[in-house]
């Protein structure tokens, strides 16, 4: 029984990391209907930056993380600026295939700048431990969890009352109606890239947090894509609850199934799962019907 | 100046929206060719043609959705032809759609709060929180929307309706509410009565003209039901494969013989 509350509590504070990281993507195919496969280069490349503002450059870690959010807001802010803008009307494949070049070039600058060896993250949260339930919880996971949830719920509210937010929410509704109204679509999509990469570097941060840190965390990005197929590619709820469920399902599946099946199980655990949902929810849990299937 | 001195000087006094030399193409089709008009401030303008005349390309023009390939758009004395739709929007041109365009999984009064939202002057951290100066603007909003558009277009019993329930003249009724929530000076509007029955297309007449005399609007008015034209129209304008044919008021227009050839028929002319 404990075995299980303390595999729950490690999966829902990694799902919470991949609401967050997913939240990018479901931003970016509403307001563009491009799916950005560059996501979980930008999750690795944040978390390198913060690594190396404050063990290479020895800076304090506040005045890091501030500086490392203004170098991925800029490097979002570029990527929409200099590449997609210029392919507003190109076919949406081609676009999708922009991003995962971009996620090429994050990546091979990754490695040439840092190797590929195995980083041991700077500690950002002062730690301690508590009991929950007579298991004990690291703090790591505690700050993590609470981080995720309170961005989240940051986004959330930007997106519902703020005059920004709301102008995000009208064009990714009806482009033609925002633009009627005054909305720039332009101004709309840049923000949505600077908060996509905002998020996916907090992502970032908090993963190597918990692990360590290394090149190939930008595999994240395909474990995002169950999470956002899962809860509905527009639907920004769902990419919360699609990430807290893949997150729970693959800690659970790797303690209690892979022995029996092989330790690779736990990375595909959540696509079988995925693949029983859609078979019942062909456009996700909260999607809406008739959005593009690719 | 009644409407009528006011188009004789039509010359002499600065109209609201100029067209100079308009001209479109997409490929090798011309959808508009070197086309002029003048709408003067305050007079409710129409423009007809058959299918495929041009019509709502020149509005998508005024509107930028598309960029026109030559000529110059002036509106109140400044040429807004460089600028991008958004910001032509914020100059105080609204516009409604032929098939309506709505954020259709909001409500009506979303959908109506919305685009006034837009130009409210607090900024998102206020808007957050809903304090001080946002609060009082929200009441303010909540007041001018309730007051100047719910009630005169009678949507107030549907307001929290959500828009995608309602039938198509409802529709069509928030559609003009939306395109008023913006507070223009000059709307533009897209076949507005097109698929309404008699009694709908009535209503739906009464509140324009209700709504432009109480706020003082320019409406550039495209419509098929040549009944409505010929009854609220100050001045035609008659397009035809992307040119202007002929232009007058309704009792010259129906009465032009090359109107009446291309598109009137000839009930018009008997009457």
């Amino acid at each position: 029984m404990d075995l299980l509350i303390q595999v729950l509590i490690a999966g829902i504070t990694i799902g919470s990391i991949y609401s967050l990281i997913a939240l990018g993507v479901v931003l970016i195919f509403k307001s563009s209907g491009v799916i950005n496969f560059a996501q979980g280069s930008m999750v690795m490349v944040g978390a390198f930056i913060t690594y190396a503002l404050v063990v290479q450059f020895k800076l304090p870690i506040l005045l890091s993380l501030a500086l490392t959010f203004v170098i991925s807001g800029l490097m979002g802010m570029v990527i929409e600026r200099f590449v997609l803008r210029y392919l507003s009307g190109a076919s949406l494949i081609s676009v999708i295939m922009v991003t995962m070049g971009i996620s090429y070039i994050l990546d091979g600058g990754a490695l040439a700048t840092w190797g590929s060896s195995n980083f041991t993250y700077p500690k950002l949260f002062p730690s301690f431990s508590i009991q929950l339930g007579g298991v004990k919880v690291s703090s790591v996971y505690l700050w993590s969890f609470l981080t995720s949830m309170v961005l989240l719920v940051v986004f959330l509210f930007f997106f519902k009352y703020s005059k920004m937010g709301l102008s995000m929410r009208a064009a990714a509704d009806n482009q033609k109606v925002a633009v009627v109204l005054g909305i720039s679509a332009r101004r709309v999509l840049s923000l949505t890239w600077i908060i996509t990469s905002a998020v996916a570097t907090a992502g970032g941060i908090l993963l190597a947090s918990i692990s360590a840190l290394h090149v190939n965390l930008s595999y994240i990005g395909l474990v995002v894509f169950p999470v956002v197929i899962l809860g509905g590619l527009d639907s920004i709820p769902g990419a919360v609850v699609g990430g807290l469920i893949v997150g729970a399902l693959e800690a659970i599946a790797g303690v209690y199934i892979a022995p029996y099946l092989g330790g690779a199980f736990q990375q595909v655990a959540s696509f079988a799962f995925l693949l029983i949902i859609l078979l019942i929810k062909p456009y996700g849990l909260f999607g809406t019907k008739e959005i593009e299937r690719l | 100046m009644s409407i009528l001195q006011q188009l004789k000087h039509k010359d002499k006094i600065q109209p609201h929206l100029e067209i100079h030399d308009l001209s479109l193409h997409f490929g090798g089709v011309q959808a508009l060719h070197q086309v002029d008009l003048e709408v003067p401030r305050g007079i409710l303008f129409s423009l007809i043609g058959p299918n495929g005349a041009g019509k709502t390309s020149l509005i998508n023009c005024i509107s930028k959705f598309y960029e026109p390939n030559a000529g110059k758009i002036i509106f109140n004395g400044r040429e807004i032809t460089p600028f991008r739709p958004h910001a032509v929007a914020r100059f105080g041109i609204s516009r409604t759609f032929q098939n309506i365009e709505l954020f259709k999984g909001m409500t009506v009064l979303d959908n109506i709060k919305l685009g006034r939202h837009i130009h409210l002057r607090s900024g998102a951290v206020a808007g957050m929180v809903y304090l001080g100066k946002a609060k009082r603007e929200e009441e303010r909003l909540e007041e001018f929307i309730d007051r100047e558009i719910l009630d005169f277009l009678g949507l107030t019993p549907i307001k929290n309706r959500v828009v995608a329930t309602l039938p198509y003249g409802m529709q069509k009724r928030v559609d003009l509410a939306r395109a008023l929530s913006a507070k223009p000076e000059f709307l533009i509007l897209d076949e507005p009565v097109a698929g309404m029955n008699r009694e709908e297309t009535q209503d739906m007449i009464t509140h324009i003209l209700e709504i432009k005399k109480a706020w003082g609007l320019t409406v550039l008015l495209i419509e098929h039901d040549m009944e409505v034209v010929m009854n609220i129209s100050d001045w035609i304008v008659v397009m035809n494969f992307g040119e202007k044919i002929a232009e007058g008021t309704p009792a010259i227009v129906q009465k032009n013989p090359e109107v009446i050839r291309i598109y009137l028929g000839h009930a018009y002319s008997e009457t």
